[in-house]
């Protein structure tokens, strides 16, 4: 089903913009916040990572998981009335399907992983100590293992609608 | 066995050999006989 030009252009520069914004903000995390906290901590009598906790990381998962939901919903908007034949890898849409399933699954990390345990984390909910280790060690595995689906998942998104260039449809 | 997400270098790989099999899985799977 083909969509008017102007309407899918502007659908395909949401996405985008939006998902420049939400892997960017993950790589992050993954490449320096993590680090950087892990610096922190084993720096005896240096300044250490609160304010990061305090000041940053907030806003950074604001700008995060809501950068998320509007990547998704664009590129669902994108493929329109192809998006069935998409997440069923329906062959001229396999790749495109494969990448539109990462992009699902990453945004379920988000919103049902990574979110729900960083608010414990942060202390926007309570949470016992205990908790909160078991939160840092899912928020960390949900993180990079967006991170690492992510490479799949470029590699599916920017090779364009039909393919073409990639398996010669 | 350690868990290659653990280090950034084992999740670009993971993420490269993740990559490689799925488009081996489109090609040979998915689009083999259009």
């Amino acid at each position: 089903m083909t969509m008017d030009f102007e309407i899918a252009a502007i659908f395909r520069w949401v996405h985008v913009v939006a998902g420049v914004a939400w892997i960017g903000l993950l790589y992050y995390f993954n490449l320096v916040q993590v680090p950087a906290l892990a610096a922190a901590a084993g720096d005896q009598g240096g300044p250490g990572g609160a304010g990061i906790t305090k000041y940053v990381a907030p806003r950074a998962l604001l700008w995060f998981r809501w950068s998320a939901l509007v990547t998704w919903l664009a590129g669902a908007a994108l493929l329109g009335g192809s998006f069935t034949e998409a997440f069923a890898l329906q062959p001229a849409y396999a790749a495109i399907g494969i990448g539109a399933w990462l992009g699902t699954i990453m945004l379920f990390n988000v919103w049902g992983l990574i979110w729900p345990n960083q608010k414990k984390i942060l202390g926007m909910v309570s949470a016992t100590d205990e908790e909160k280790v078991r939160a840092r060690r899912v928020a960390f595995l949900a993180s990079r293992t967006n991170t690492m689906l992510s490479i799949p998942m470029l590699f599916f998104m920017v090779n364009g609608l039909t393919h073409k260039a990639l398996i010669g449809l | 066995m350690k868990n290659p997400l653990d280090s950034i270098l084992g999740t670009i790989i993971s993420g490269i050999v993740l990559t490689i099999i799925l488009y081996v899985f489109l090609k040979n799977f998915i689009v083999a006989g259009v």
